[in-house]
């Protein structure tokens, strides 16, 4: 590179304000972009934050979620007496047997419904679940028709507070407590005792069994465990950070592809832009062009030169669109995740990889839109060139 | 008498538009020897421009031998040729060509950026083209700060910082005042009795041409006999 930096700077400086229309253009794409990045990412950590590294969720085989899962009683008991699983401080095997069912609940400033998982859950379920805690109110009582909601639910339906009643089943049950459970999926749901739940739906079995492990590396002896035992071979145990993760890929994937498809028509847009602000500055300065040439630059370095002013630009335009969507890390919302058809509260998270893969998008715009432009430049005549005025 | 340091051999240039052809240059033959201040005079259209483009090496006949100090430049390779126009040749142009965005003291410096001087040197040598042309005290000005005559005399500090073969201008007083017209003859001048360089200069002004040691004409693309 033998042209100075300072000449594409100071050019780019001298027509700033259609290099600021250029900038904004790229920022706004780039901004949709990191934003449905930041989404699908969110879904994935909320989803994949319900699981704990050591826990195992024992399910129906081929079960996608645990509304179309069925695990009996005597499996239940059977599988909480592996060696490998954990006993708790009461010398308790550490398992929880859910019951995950849906209510259908009205969704504050609108005229919809919505359905909201509701997970009955044993004693044990709290200890196996660190990342639920209780911020109003009190736990239900065993044997009892009352109910704890998330803070998400209590905010986002109608009727859902503390001393209020919920239609679930045949039966009005109380809201008793209100838990967070950051991020993770369990902040969408309504939590009750799994017996009581399952005597108001009339269902003779669980959904799912979590238990927890001795250590981490005890999956492997589990799974085998549990597979050779003829009694048990409709289930499938999953890490339960894998089955959440599972669970969010569809609704990935969909964020991301309709995302990108719409990213990739803006991009298109924004490229075009960068191309008729970068021919219009090849078309303003062909004289300096050819007195650059005529001192002996080459024609590389002509391209070079063009190239990194639109490189530049677009990495101007894509940092801008990066720090704006950033503050979407603030902004929060609940959609129906279309693997369980429940509701799912979920918010954008960045990526040092989506922050990567941001940047590097909105140089390839820069590279596209430029690169034609630069060739231009490249390739004039110097003879033509010096004679243009 | 020394060999000439510019050796212009039956040079042809045509243009092509379209399907016409254009004759600008027919076979030319002239030798301008080292040190020689020589003006080429000759109304639009003679080709005067299209010779010294040629000398300059930002245009190639269709046919002939431009050999500068040794070199025969009609046979160098595209890059090969800008090489060598960095290295030999320092442009004068009617319009300056200063580029607006750099400073007095960047656009003396570009041509620089081209060498492996160090920074130093390159300081230095800038420092030095431009108190040559007394524009010290305007280092720092852009071209719009400057006069017409002032910008005019940046550009030629910047065709002298690299000490070139040949310098080459192209109606270097064509936009210019009477007065500042003077100073850039009386420069081009100096340039040529004290710093002994070899100038070809294209001009339509007869006050111009009466500084150069040797004028020649052209005449619808011939060289006419002094």
């Amino acid at each position: 590179m033998k042209i100075p930096l300072s000449y594409n700077l100071r050019n780019l400086w001298t027509r700033r304000l259609t290099m600021s229309l250029t900038i904004g253009g790229i920022a706004l794409v780039v901004f949709v972009f990191a934003a449905v990045l930041m989404l699908a990412e969110g879904v994935k950590q909320t989803l994949v934050s319900t699981g704990s590294d050591d826990n195992v969720i024992i399910v129906r085989k081929s079960a996608q979620s645990e509304l179309v899962s069925a695990i009996g009683r005597e499996s239940v008991s059977n599988i909480s007496t592996f060696p490998e699983v954990a006993a708790g401080t009461d010398g308790k095997p550490m398992a929880t047997a859910d019951v995950v069912s849906i209510v259908n609940l009205s969704k504050k400033g609108t005229k919809g419904m919505a359905n909201v998982p509701v997970r009955g859950v044993s004693s044990g379920s709290i200890a196996m679940r660190p990342q639920v805690k209780m911020v109003e109110g009190r736990m239900f009582q065993q044997g009892s028709s009352e109910v704890i909601v998330s803070t998400t639910v209590a905010s986002q339906f109608e009727g859902a507070g503390v001393g209020q009643t919920l239609q679930i089943g045949t039966g009005h049950w109380m809201i008793v407590g209100i838990f967070d459970a950051g991020k993770s999926g369990f902040s969408s749901e309504v939590w009750a005792d799994a017996e009581q739940l399952m005597l108001a739906f009339n269902r003779p079995v669980y959904s799912s069994l979590t238990v927890k492990l001795k250590s981490i590396n005890d999956f492997e002896g589990f799974k085998n465990r549990l597979q050779a035992d003829q009694r048990l071979n409709d289930l499938e145990p999953k890490r339960e950070k894998t089955f959440y993760e599972e669970q969010s890929q569809g609704m990935a994937i969909f964020i991301r592809v309709l995302g990108l498809i719409i990213t990739i028509i803006f991009s298109a847009g924004a490229m075009i832009g960068a191309m008729i602000t970068m021919y219009a500055a090849v078309a303003n300065r062909t004289v300096e062009i050819g007195t650059l040439r005529a001192l002996g630059f080459q024609r590389r370095s002509i391209l070079a030169a063009f190239l990194i002013e639109a490189l530049f630009l677009s990495l101007i335009g894509g940092s801008i669109g990066l720090v704006i969507a950033a503050f979407l890390e603030f902004v929060s919302f609940s959609t129906t995740n279309f693997s369980s058809f429940t509701e799912l509260a979920f918010g954008f998270h960045l990526t040092p990889e989506i922050v990567v893969s941001t940047l590097l998008f909105s140089l390839f715009m820069g590279l596209i839109g430029g690169f034609l432009p630069a060739v231009r430049a490249s390739r004039l005549n110097i003879i033509s060139a010096l004679r243009a005025s | 008498m020394a060999e000439a340091i510019v050796q212009v051999h039956n040079v042809t240039k045509i243009y092509k538009r379209d399907k016409l052809e254009i004759p600008v240059l027919q076979n030319i033959t002239i030798d301008v020897p080292e040190g020689e201040f020589l003006a080429l005079m000759g109304p639009s259209g003679s080709g005067k421009t299209t010779l010294l483009n040629l000398i300059a090496g930002i245009d190639r006949p269709n046919s002939g031998s431009i050999v500068i100090a040794g070199t025969d430049i009609s046979t160098l390779r595209e890059s090969a040729l800008a090489k060598w126009r960095s290295r030999h040749v320092g442009f004068v142009f009617q319009f300056y060509n200063l580029l607006p965005v750099l400073t007095a003291y960047e656009n003396v410096e570009l041509p620089l950026l081209l060498t492996h001087l160090s920074k130093k040197e390159k300081r230095e040598h800038v420092e030095m083209v431009l108190n040559v042309v007394g524009l010290s005290d305007r280092m720092k000005h852009y071209p719009k700060q400057l006069s017409g005559g002032q910008e005019q005399r940046v550009a030629i500090a910047r065709a002298i910082v690299t000490d070139p073969t040949i310098i080459v201008a192209d109606e270097p007083t064509g936009d210019l005042d009477k007065k500042s017209a003077d100073e850039i003859l009386l420069l081009m001048e100096r340039l040529n009795t004290e710093f002994k360089k070899t100038i070809v200069m294209v001009t339509h002004d007869p006050r111009a041409a009466e500084k150069a040691h040797k004028v020649r004409h052209l005449e619808k693309g011939d060289l006419l006999e002094n």
